[in-house]
């Protein structure tokens, strides 16, 4: 129990500083940052205390909005997934993930995906709609949101390659 | 009250996403409105502390290209100094610490006083950009001053903390900023439409006025952040807007702002005079 809460510790403060100080410069193409820093909750144990997820997801993307100068557009992205994730996991995972039973590394690929995408999606949508601050600029949201989103799926599962091995 | 109290505890994660998204909101609108102190911003202790960290490791590989923009100054100088019989104070073609020493060597002198501070993160990939140097108020650095390099304009101050200040950067969508056009005296505000990170554009310049491309654009000197003069960029468009009175000009920056390493910041010294004064002529 103890590893587990420093082993979340540890990828919180890690995460934040590695979206802030290396990713944020990235500026593929231009203007693409991926948003690696989602991985936390995505990869927040199962079958944890809900209202911990919320308070700790709200903590991490306001942590990143310190850095960027931007309000609370990360923490309000960040606190909408945390709070669909018990639906995603449902709908990703089925019957499996009625509790407890489920980890992460050995579901298959296709509910994995599903669940990492969706969640990508709608933050990153959140995210954009927020730093644009209007729906006229729809199709620019749009278009920075599956850019975006395609940069972070594949740097999400990069680093899953990387961490699950010794497992 | 037990049915109250059984609500709350039934419901106490919607409410908690609630609240919570509630002050991320307040924050996220907050940071949208033009000017206004924010509590969330990187120029506090810890972040700036990261980011100075991380710029330091960073300058090692950008050091040939701050020697070429130093260099370059220098040669300007040295111009400058063999010509300065024959240069007027004020030429245009002057860069900022050319300005600088015509201030100094002129009689009258400008009421200007100007830091220098190294930039220690940048962003030009969203929409609202800031930029964080070193140094704040214990360097004498205050909000709405402007910061400037060798090449051009870059943005206006907003917070400040003891070490560490934020600018508002040229490629904010909230950036206003005075301009005029180099040989009239017709001016308009520039702003950035969050596309290129080299092209910004100037709005509300009246239909009289004689824009080609090719034409430089300056500060304007209507506001006390900036001095007059200053060079920003080139006009590389034009179009009437929907009025079909006022041009809506494109500019490329004589600064690259995806590479700023060093910064001056300009501070007016009697603008607090001008403004209780502004402030009398309003209150009668």
């Amino acid at each position: 129990m103890t590893s587990r809460t420093l082993n979340n510790t540890f990828r919180f403060i890690f995460l934040i500083l590695l979206q802030v100080m290396v990713l944020n410069n990235i500026n593929l193409f231009g203007n693409l940052n991926p948003q690696l820093y989602i991985l936390f909750i995505l990869l927040y144990p199962f079958n944890s205390n809900q209202s911990a997820l919320l308070i700790l997801s709200f903590l991490l993307g306001l942590g990143v909005d310190f850095f960027e100068n931007s309000g609370g557009m990360n923490a309000a992205a960040s606190l909408v997934i945390a709070a669909i994730r018990p639906w995603v996991l449902r709908f990703s995972f089925g019957v499996s993930y009625d509790y407890q039973t489920v980890k992460f590394s050995n579901t298959p690929v296709g509910a994995r995906m599903s669940y990492v995408g969706i969640l990508i999606l709608v933050h990153h949508f959140c995210l954009f709609l927020l730093e644009f601050f209007s729906f006229a600029h729809l199709l620019l949201i749009l278009e920075k949101t599956i850019f975006t989103g395609l940069f972070t799926l594949v740097l999400v599962f990069l680093s899953l390659a990387l961490f699950n091995r010794k497992k | 009250m037990q049915q109250i109290i059984n609500f709350l505890i039934r419901n106490k994660n919607k409410l908690l996403f609630l609240v919570l998204l509630a002050f991320s909101l307040f924050l996220t609108v907050q940071s949208h409105s033009f000017q206004k102190s924010k509590f969330i911003n990187s120029a506090n202790f810890i972040t700036g502390g990261v980011y100075s960290w991380t710029s330091d490791l960073e300058n090692y590989f950008h050091l040939e290209e701050y020697n070429k923009q130093l260099l370059e100054e220098n040669r300007r100088l040295r111009l400058r100094l063999h010509l300065e019989s024959d240069t007027l104070p004020g030429d245009d073609s002057l860069g900022l610490v050319e300005l600088k020493l015509v201030m100094e060597d002129s009689l009258v002198k400008l009421p200007y006083h100007i830091r220098s501070a190294k930039v220690i993160n940048n962003n030009y990939s969203g929409q609202n950009n800031y930029i964080t140097i070193k140094g704040g108020t214990r360097d004498g650095i205050a909000p709405d001053m402007g910061v400037v390099t060798s090449d051009g304009i870059v943005g206006i101050v907003e917070n400040t903390s003891a070490n560490y200040a934020t600018v508002i950067s040229l490629l904010n969508a909230n950036s206003r900023i005075n301009a005029q056009l180099k040989n009239s005296e017709h001016y308009g505000t520039l702003m950035w439409n969050g596309e290129m990170p080299n092209i910004v554009q100037l709005i509300d310049v009246p239909r009289l006025a004689p824009v080609s491309r090719g034409d430089t654009i300056i500060t304007g000197g209507r506001s006390l952040i900036f001095p007059k003069g200053i060079p920003i960029g080139q006009i590389v468009d034009y179009r009437l807007d929907q009025s079909e009175s006022y041009y809506t000009i494109d500019i490329q920056l004589f600064n690259d702002m995806t590479s700023i390493g060093h910064v001056y910041v300009i501070e007016h010294t009697e603008k607090q005079e001008i403004q209780e004064l502004e402030n009398l002529s309003e209150d009668d």
